[in-house]
């Protein structure tokens, strides 16, 4: 079978800065994967690459066994290859249900459901709006304009417009950052919930490794712009360089972050 | 929900506005067709507007539309008013789809300043070229409808021609704002990122969303060269469009009935601070613009919704 998502010799450079390099990956289709890296290793310019946010050096990327190397976004969005955002993208003038029912409208018009100048609002896809927003936990905040929305949820909603447009593929960056720890879990139970529901293959991109180890059933490890070790969770935890450069920062960060509370509190 | 009746009452104020049309003087039905003119450049714009940039050179596919009447009359006598509000709209369509391979890159100043920038040099060639009238313009041939010269009641003639253009343009504009690519508009201003991630170009929709505003500013030029009977290239220069967006300012973006009303109140208050104070009547429509900015934010529009909500928040109690 071919895999969904093909990555080849992908590389980005900015100046003499390299990004990324060396990337050579097969992804199946229904996969969930974690994508695991300090910060500045390349993970989020890897999405970017992948969804046309930003064109690579070199390298081809194939989706569905087509080319699909700097092809713009709303073209990959067109052929079911989607994103989210670590800062959460939505039109924070409208209300929650509106920025849904854009995502809905946008997907039935380039599917060919909705006429030229036929009106946006339709029972049926306000019906779809409802829907996306009971299976995100987003209801309650319907009429809220999305500008007002708490972190979290705004991070929701920006993952349900993604979804409306009814991917095959969908990469989300950093779905977790910037929500309080307590809402992490609920938010992923959600999020991988609906995405594995409608068998959507994902990438996600986490800090997180309890995270990482509970939702993903592959992992990849990125340092310096490259992948250094790729496989199911706990290959990849074990694997003495992920350990070190990985999660053995995470650890010392953490021990770091408990030292530096303790002496707040001592102070 | 509420049902949407904005066609219905389109067409209420239409009838309205044909039946009141046999009554009033004449120069009313004048200034009424100048702010029709004006209104349906302005109908453009606000959709513009809702995406988020501010033209100030609609007044070169406003030219446009009158120099095409001009034009066809001056070198083949055409005079059927159809075939020249036709010919009009496309003069406007195919001038934005042209500028609009530029404009459509740009956002904020830049758009605005290369807007004003187009209309400038449009306005440079009119006033240069002998060909076109130059600086004195063109005097047009009065238009006919079918064959019929409408010479005893011109004025009303055209009036009912400039309402139910208006009615048309308006149900037209309302229609599109409702359906996908006009919803967009708004989301265009808020986000594009996010409208391409949604599997669309931002840069395809502000395209047909300047052709769209040239057709209508194309349409408001022909009105007026009905009615004036002369073109000049003043209908070019910057300060011309700088009143469609006094006119957008004033009328706000709430709704297609706003502009009309919007330009109604412009004229009404331009030609009487001209007549009773004429030294002064800048700074009339200059405190007019103030004002309007400073208890009216979004323009006069929003007293209309400000009543509507009161009403249905009288309902609930």
């Amino acid at each position: 079978m071919t895999p969904i998502i093909e990555v080849i010799n992908l590389e980005k450079t900015f100046g003499s800065v390299v990004a990324a390099r060396d990337i050579n990956l097969k992804i199946e289709t229904g996969q969930i994967i974690g994508i695991i890296g300090a910060n500045g290793a390349g993970k989020t310019t890897f999405v970017n690459m992948v969804t046309g946010y930003l064109k690579p050096t070199s390298g081809e990327i194939h989706y569905q066994g087509r080319d699909i190397t700097g092809l713009a976004p709303e073209d990959l969005t067109r052929i079911g290859l989607t994103r989210s955002f670590q800062i959460a993208q939505v039109f924070p003038a409208l209300s929650t249900s509106d920025n849904v029912l854009m995502a809905v409208g946008a997907t039935d018009r380039f599917r060919g459901r909705c006429g030229f100048l036929e009106p946006l609002s339709s029972p049926k896809r306000n019906a779809r709006v409802m829907q996306i927003l009971k299976e995100y936990d987003l209801v309650a905040h319907a009429r809220q304009p999305a500008g007002e929305l708490p972190q979290g949820v705004r991070k929701l909603l920006d993952i349900a417009m993604a979804v409306a447009s009814e991917p095959s593929a969908i990469l989300l960056d950093e779905p977790t950052s910037g929500v309080s720890a307590e809402d992490k879990f609920t938010i992923m139970d959600r999020t991988i919930g609906a995405l594995k529901e409608a068998s959507i293959t994902t990438l996600f991109v986490e800090h997180d490794m309890d995270i990482v180890a509970r939702y993903a059933d592959r992992v990849l490890a990125f340092v310096d712009g490259t992948i250094i070790a790729d496989g199911r969770p706990d290959q990849v935890f074990s694997d003495i360089r992920v350990r070190e450069l990985i999660v053995g920062e995470v650890i010392e960060r953490a021990a770091q972050n408990n030292k530096a509370a303790r002496e707040a509190e001592n102070a | 929900m509420t049902k949407d009746r904005t066609i219905a009452i389109l067409m209420s104020v239409a009838c309205l506005a044909v039946a009141l049309g046999f009554v009033l003087p004449e120069w009313m039905l004048f200034l009424a067709n100048i702010a029709i003119g004006k209104a349906l450049v302005v109908l453009g714009l606000l959709l513009l507007w809702r995406c988020g940039v501010v033209p100030f050179g609609q007044a070169l596919f406003f030219a446009g539309g009158g120099y095409a009447v001009g034009l066809l009359g001056l070198y083949f006598g055409l005079t059927d008013i159809f075939l020249l509000t036709v010919v009009a709209a496309l003069v406007g369509g195919v001038l934005s789809a042209l500028a609009g391979l530029l404009l459509a890159r740009y956002r904020g100043i830049f758009f605005t300043m290369l807007s004003m920038a187009f209309s400038m040099i449009l306005y440079g060639v009119l006033v240069k070229t002998e060909a076109l009238g130059s600086t004195d313009g063109i005097g047009l041939k009065r238009v006919t409808l079918m064959g019929w010269k409408p010479d005893e009641h011109f004025e009303l003639a055209m009036y009912i021609f400039a309402v139910l253009l208006g009615l048309i343009s308006s149900a037209a504009m309302h229609v599109y704002l409702q359906s996908v690519p006009g919803r967009l508009a708004e989301p265009i201003r808020g986000n594009e990122v996010r409208v391409e991630y949604l599997g669309m170009s931002v840069r395809r929709l502000m395209h047909l969303n300047l052709i769209i505003a040239g057709v209508f500013a194309g349409l408001g030029g022909a009105v007026t060269a009905f009615s004036v009977g002369h073109i000049d290239p003043e209908m070019a220069y910057w300060t011309t469009s700088g009143g469609f967006v006094f006119i957008t300012i004033l009328a706000g973006t709430g709704s297609v009935l706003a502009p009309f009303v919007g330009a109604l109140m412009f004229e009404v208050i331009r030609t009487l601070a001209f007549a009773y104070v004429p030294e002064y009547w800048q700074i009339i429509l200059g405190g007019a613009l103030l004002a309007s900015i400073f208890f009216l934010p979004g323009g006069l529009w929003s007293l209309f919704t400000m009543l509507k909500e009161r009403q249905s928040n009288d309902a609930n109690h």
